[in-house]
């Protein structure tokens, strides 16, 4: 697959996703150390994997945004056009392209979630960390696939948007703020926010884990596979406006 | 062979390329000339599939670029140099399109020695000069080894020798075999490097012509005279079958001007057999930026007037040989 290599060759030639990759994953691994490392003492046997996995949203989000800046960056220098140009069938070169990014972004996923849960370990050698049930392997190990999935929603909103800054503030407010203030609305606010896809993502991954001092567990509209398959419904959809988009739209 | 028919782009209510049709003819250097936003880089998107005409239609070898394989081995082109990622080297830009294409990696070291340029390679294409940049486009171009090329104004900008260089490649390149579309805006630019020349303004067709043909037109000389026994030479010049026209904007009275392939020397010798005093007798000679200006100044799309309409007083020879779609006539 020509495509898959040249997307290679674009991602890391130039320096800012090597930068975003390294920001994501010690962004996870450090906000874990200070999670569980600060704990008071008294707490600290109670800490669970779930508390471990504190700075995963903020690590996604930095993947997100790298996977957008792989489109709108193309967009900005006019390469968009060379790519094209290389090879007219534009579907091909952005599904490529949202290939590798979202490979990466799941690697990093893995090795953030994996890494903080390890730090969270050293850092707190009394708690019970051990992943046993497979409610705890699908949260750590499962970051991956909701970092790759977030990284394909990414890509198609940096091809609907074409323009950085534009998509990288919807990519940061739409998880954030605007899937948290649905909820203000009265009557229907609940069931909005169950639906909404990060939300879904989120129900995927915290599903039967042990709260224990991280609060509450919210509610969940799907069963945990349904929840991420809706969450991957929604990265598809995206997708399929954005390629059909970039192939109607003059480059 | 590149190949349009009634192409045309529409913007809202703008049309960029109103029903233009043309035919680059392989193995030259056509010149694809026409004032700025006179829609070259539009028709030269539209040839690389990249805009989609509003109606029309352009082919490469009869195919649309778009069911084109590996087109880099086909079609290349330079439409922007500025298009390079700026944090990313000279040779990873070329090794990313040479993989998109299968092509070799040793494409990659051909094209960069061939646009001399393997010595910064590996530097980041962000700090490279303008002239370097034009390089690094032209390496893109060529990475396919492809018949057909395409330039979108590549000596703008450029410092003398960059100009000279870029010339000389191209009759290189054409000397080679192959089919090389170049746009300008400058027709003295053209005369230099194109065999053919498709000119264009405002998204019309305004002439496809041999670059001989247009310049012989574009140059036509006139031959100013001045003499005291005016009516006496103006039916003497008549009697010879010349074309006169009255020239009286100036204060030193009124002068003849003889248009047509006439000498100086045989209006002064005519003068003399016929004892007629002259003045003046001086050879005019239009250049060819008023030639084109007055060709396509019509179709500029934004102008000063008066100064235009001083140029567009300027008188041609009508012209030999060429087919001329003048002013608004349309083709077909």
């Amino acid at each position: 697959m020509s495509v898959i290599t040249v997307e290679r060759i674009k991602l890391f030639s130039t320096r800012s996703p090597w930068w975003c990759m390294v920001i994501s994953a010690v962004l996870s691994i450090g906000l874990a150390a200070l999670f569980l490392g600060f704990l008071p003492s008294d707490e600290k046997p109670r800490a669970t994997i779930l508390m471990t996995q504190g700075g995963a949203q903020l690590s996604q989000m930095v993947m997100m945004v790298m996977a957008a800046l792989a489109v709108t960056t193309e967009y900005r220098f006019g390469t968009i056009r060379t790519s094209f140009q290389a090879v007219p069938q534009r579907a091909t070169v952005l599904l490529g392209k949202t290939a590798v990014v979202a490979a990466v972004a799941g690697v990093v996923g893995v090795v953030a979630s994996f890494g903080a849960w390890a730090i969270g370990n050293v850092v707190d050698g009394s708690a019970d960390l051990a992943i046993n049930t497979a409610a705890e392997w699908r949260l750590v190990a499962g970051q991956g696939l909701v970092f790759a999935l977030s990284a394909v929603i990414a890509v198609a909103v940096g091809i609907l948007i074409r323009q950085s800054a534009g998509a990288i503030a919807i990519l940061i407010l739409w998880p954030l703020l605007l899937e948290n203030l649905v909820q203000l609305i009265p009557k229907v606010g609940d069931d909005i926010s169950q639906w909404s896809p990060f939300k879904n993502a989120d129900s995927f991954l915290n599903q039967g884990q042990a709260f224990g001092l991280a609060g509450e567990p919210g509610q969940y509209a799907l069963s945990p596979w349904w929840a991420l398959l809706y969450f991957a419904g929604w990265a598809a959809a995206l997708m399929t406006i954005a390629l059909f988009t970039a192939s109607k739209r003059d480059a | 062979m590149i190949e349009a028919q009634g192409l045309t782009k529409r913007y809202g209510a703008t049309v960029a390329v109103d029903n233009l049709s043309f035919e680059v003819k392989p193995g030259k250097v056509t010149g694809f000339l026409g004032p700025n936003g006179a829609g070259k880089s539009t028709t030269m998107r539209m040839i690389l599939g990249l805009d989609t005409p509003t109606s029309g239609d352009v082919r490469i070898d009869g195919q649309h670029y778009r069911d084109l394989h590996k087109p880099l081995t086909k079609i290349g082109a330079l439409l922007d140099a500025k298009w390079v990622h700026p944090n990313r080297s000279a040779r990873a830009h070329l090794a990313w399109m040479a993989a998109s294409n299968k092509l070799p990696k040793s494409s990659v070291d051909k094209a960069l020695e061939m646009v001399g340029l393997t010595s910064v390679a590996h530097k980041r294409a962000g700090a490279y000069s303008l002239g370097m940049s034009q390089r690094l486009g032209i390496a893109g171009a060529l990475l396919g080894d492809p018949e057909v090329l395409l330039f979108d104004e590549p000596v703008n900008g450029l410092d003398p020798e960059g100009i000279v260089w870029i010339r000389t490649f191209m009759q290189k390149l054409a000397s080679e075999g192959r089919t090389v579309l170049v746009s300008s805006h400058l027709l003295s630019e053209m005369s230099l490097t194109a065999e053919e020349l498709i000119v264009i303004g405002r998204g019309k067709l305004i002439a496809q012509s041999s670059t001989r043909d247009f310049v012989d037109r574009a140059s036509g000389t006139t031959v100013k005279v001045r003499t005291p026994q005016f009516d006496q030479l103006q039916n003497l010049l008549r009697q010879q079958q010349l074309i006169t026209r009255i020239d009286d904007a100036e204060d030193q009275g009124k002068a003849l001007l003889v248009e047509g392939n006439v000498t100086t020397d045989q209006i002064g010798e005519l003068a003399a057999a016929h004892a007629i005093v002259l003045h003046e007798l001086t050879l005019q000679r239009g250049s060819l930026e008023q030639a084109f200006m007055q060709m396509t100044g019509d179709s500029v799309q934004y102008h000063a007037h008066d100064e235009l309409a001083h140029v567009a007083d300027v008188q041609l020879p009508p012209p030999a040989g060429t087919e001329v779609a003048a002013g608004p006539k349309e083709e077909n």
